[in-house]
């Protein structure tokens, strides 16, 4: 492509802004980073969310309400930049935190408008990326992977995105998709609960590793850098042979 | 011919000496939810027993519903669960002017002492030396079996898990399905030592044992103590639903029959549980219906030949009252079908004595707080990870997410959390609610995680990493090329 035609092609492109969370931002930065890439790829002007910090998800879900509006009232004002371009976040439970409990977190508050103007705007990633598949698949992506999905609780029972990243997963050659039986278990990862009771949260990730390891699956993927933190830690400690990856970089690697 | 005349049986073996159940029931405040859900993955048979049993649990649940409307079923259980504690107390009154009208003593507990009391008292005023008891949780609210002992009643479990239970000095682990943290083998240890022999370890050579001491029990038994899935206002009458028929016999062949029901089972009308009752079986044990349905309604009449002389229902409050009209009302809409404890990921690793009281798994995480209250049973609430399958499932959809939640938040408003978490949350809260310093200490995170890392996974026990990074890596992402 010559320079005059990416010009053109730039004019009225579609912006969509990156919202990497606290994950993102301290044990998941490549898939930040691969989530950038892939949406470039796909033709998308992307902007960092500049100043948003975390979704108060932590403290709202141990029940803490005051450190967690004023973590997402930071967050919010940092997203809340006067236009409507989507948001995107490459984590199914925050996705599922700003869209539908920002709402009860800012109930009677300033910012309940805002927090209303955010949810509508708030994409989960893959969720937004299904919906470019016959783009993605005009990229003609290649990874050879035998791979399992494993669902984010969040995204799946609150959200509702099930086919969502398994469409994306069938657009890239090579992969074949094996669902996993316990694919909806939860995997013990819970946040704050993972430290509060490491020995249950680490028996609940056994139990579906087992899954995996049955299904003889050399990569699997999520939407959740939490789940690919409790489940990829797990496996790492155990010495699985199991790559664990996010979505956006399962994507990037089949771009590459 | 009277079913008195039908049963027979023989007496329990001389090795039987109904054990109370033990007081070790309520452990609550002196020991956590870790110590104790620690006891049960401790023992490995236990840990497959529970998760074979309830993914098999529900799985029969799924299949029951395949081919029905299940999400609208779901809709009517809930409107009539709802309409019924929203009017609770005129229901109530019309299940108790009904039931009195038809013969049977009511009693009004307002707390699990007095539940005790009441029915010690019946047993007492009515000569009532041995009881034969269907499952009831409800009983186990009230820790029933060691308060009659105390007044020198014998009591014998009937529902055959209840009976191992209760001669292993154990406590029910399951709402509906009191062993299912046992394994045949250990049944098969137990029966053998009870009988004095090495009895067959097959299931049907185990259940015939203990029925032959069964049911000389029912028949011997001067009173019957059951529990009550609903009580249907508009005839006064207690539904009981049982696959092995103790239920039945338990409340039909003893002279006097007590049930000890909670006041939020009411229902409005019979009719009613064309809805309930294959929602509670269906999510109970995938079932259709139960192989008994019991619907009694009073003492025996002239010209019949079995029932009871005497029926007394014990009206439970305990808790239940205060949580009308408030945000935790819907905890009352339960029916107890177990089906959130099948599904739930974290009772499928620690079972249910691990929440310390009667109650396991979701629905036991929120009405442990709500009737131990928070400083007693509060840390039960944080014992989830909020996956939301057990509303998913919920016959009556109980939003056990939200009450969870909220569960967390009143402990945090009632000053029930430990001082370390509430300043580890307000130090939290206050320096990321600042970018400039999430971006400080973000990346100081990022750096000290990169020192520490080794190939990109930190394995070491860091300070404060220390209970996380025990059974696992932290894997930190690299940049890729």
């Amino acid at each position: 492509m010559d320079t005059g035609e990416a010009i053109a092609d730039h004019v009225g492109v579609p912006t969509v802004v990156l919202f990497p969370t606290c994950l993102g931002d301290v044990v998941a930065r490549q898939t930040v980073t691969d989530a950038e890439l892939v949406l470039v790829r796909l033709g998308f002007d992307v902007r960092q969310a500049r100043g948003a910090t975390c979704c108060g998800q932590p403290a709202f879900n141990s029940g803490h309400d005051g450190p967690a509006r004023a973590v997402a009232r930071a967050t919010l004002r940092a997203l809340d930049d006067g236009t409507d371009d989507p948001i995107l976040v490459p984590s199914g439970s925050c996705a599922s935190m700003v869209r539908l409990h920002w709402r009860e977190v800012f109930h009677k508050t300033d910012d309940a408008d805002g927090a209303l103007r955010i949810a509508k705007r708030v994409r989960e990633l893959s969720s937004f990326l299904a919906e470019q598949s016959a783009t993605i698949a005009s990229l003609q992506p290649q990874l050879t992977a035998r791979v399992g999905y494993h669902d984010s609780c969040h995204m799946l029972r609150e959200l509702r995105i099930k086919e969502a990243p398994r469409d994306v997963l069938r657009a890239i050659n090579g992969i074949e998709l094996i669902e996993l039986p316990s694919a909806e278990r939860c995997c013990g990862f819970g946040g704050t609960f993972s430290g509060r009771y490491p020995e249950v949260s680490v028996a609940m990730a056994d139990s579906k590793i087992q899954d995996m390891v049955d299904a003889r699956i050399d990569l699997l993927v999520s939407a959740d850098p939490g789940c690919l933190l409790q489940l990829g830690g797990r496996m790492s400690r155990e010495g699985s042979p199991v790559r664990t990856l996010h979505l956006a970089s399962v994507l990037a690697e089949a771009l590459a | 011919m009277s079913v008195r005349e039908d049963i027979g049986g023989s007496p329990l073996p001389d090795g039987w000496a109904a054990p109370a159940h033990q007081p070790g029931a309520f452990e609550l405040p002196t020991t956590t939810f870790e110590e104790r859900a620690h006891r049960t993955m401790a023992r490995p048979f236990a840990r497959r027993a529970i998760a074979g049993a309830t993914d098999h649990a529900v799985s029969l649940t799924q299949a029951r519903f395949a081919d029905v409307d299940h999400e609208t079923l779901r809709d009517q259980g809930r409107q009539i669960r709802a309409h019924a504690i929203a009017n609770l107390p005129d229901y109530l009154e019309q299940w108790i002017a009904n039931a009195e009208q038809n013969g049977t003593t009511v009693y009004f507990a307002a707390d699990e002492g007095e539940a005790r009391r009441i029915i010690a008292g019946i047993c007492v005023d009515e000569n009532i030396a041995s009881v034969v008891k269907s499952k009831s949780m409800a009983s186990e609210e009230v820790a029933l079996n060691s308060a009659l002992e105390g007044v020198g009643v014998d009591v014998v479990e009937t529902d055959l898990g209840e009976f191992v239970v209760q001669a292993m000095g154990d406590r029910p682990g399951h709402v509906i399905a009191p062993i299912l943290h046992r394994t045949k083998d250990e049944v098969h240890e137990l029966f053998s030592k009870m009988a004095g022999r090495d009895l067959p370890n097959e299931a049907e050579e185990l259940t015939a044992f203990a029925r032959a001491g069964l049911r000389h029990a029912f028949l011997t038994a001067d009173g019957g103590i059951t529990g009550g899935n609903f009580l249907i206002a508009e005839t006064g009458e207690v539904m009981l639903v049982t696959n092995e028929g103790n239920g039945r016999l338990t409340s039909s062949v003893p002279r006097v029959h007590i049930a000890l029901v909670g006041i939020e089972k009411v229902i409005p009308r019979r009719r009613d549980l064309a809805v309930l009752l294959p929602l509670l079986t269906g999510h109970g044990t995938g079932q259709q219906i139960t192989t008994y349905v019991s619907i009694t309604g009073g003492p025996r009449r002239d010209a019949e030949p079995d029932g009871p002389e005497q029926t007394h229902v014990v009206l439970l409050d305990a808790g239940r009252s205060a949580l009308l009209g408030g945000e935790f009302e819907e905890a009352l809409h339960c029916i107890r079908c177990g089906a959130c404890q099948n599904v739930c990921p974290v009772y499928r690793q620690v079972g249910g004595h691990a929440y310390g009281w009667v109650y396991g798994g979701p629905i036991g995480a929120v009405l442990t707080p709500l009737f131990r209250g928070q400083a007693e049973g509060g840390e039960v609430a944080q014992a989830t990870t909020l996956c939301g399958a057990c509303d998913d499932i919920c016959p009556v959809r109980i939003p056990l997410h939200d009450l969870l939640l909220g569960l967390r938040r009143q402990r945090d408003e009632q000053g029930e959390v430990p001082r370390r978490e509430q300043m580890a949350f307000a130090v939290w809260g206050a320096v990321w609610s600042r970018p400039w310093l999430y971006r400080m200490t973000t990346a100081v995170g990022r750096g000290s995680l990169g020192l520490l890392a080794r190939d990109g996974v930190v394995s070491s026990r860091v300070p404060g990493l220390r209970r996380w990074t025990d059974g696992r890596n932290l894997v930190l992402e690299r940049r890729r090329r």
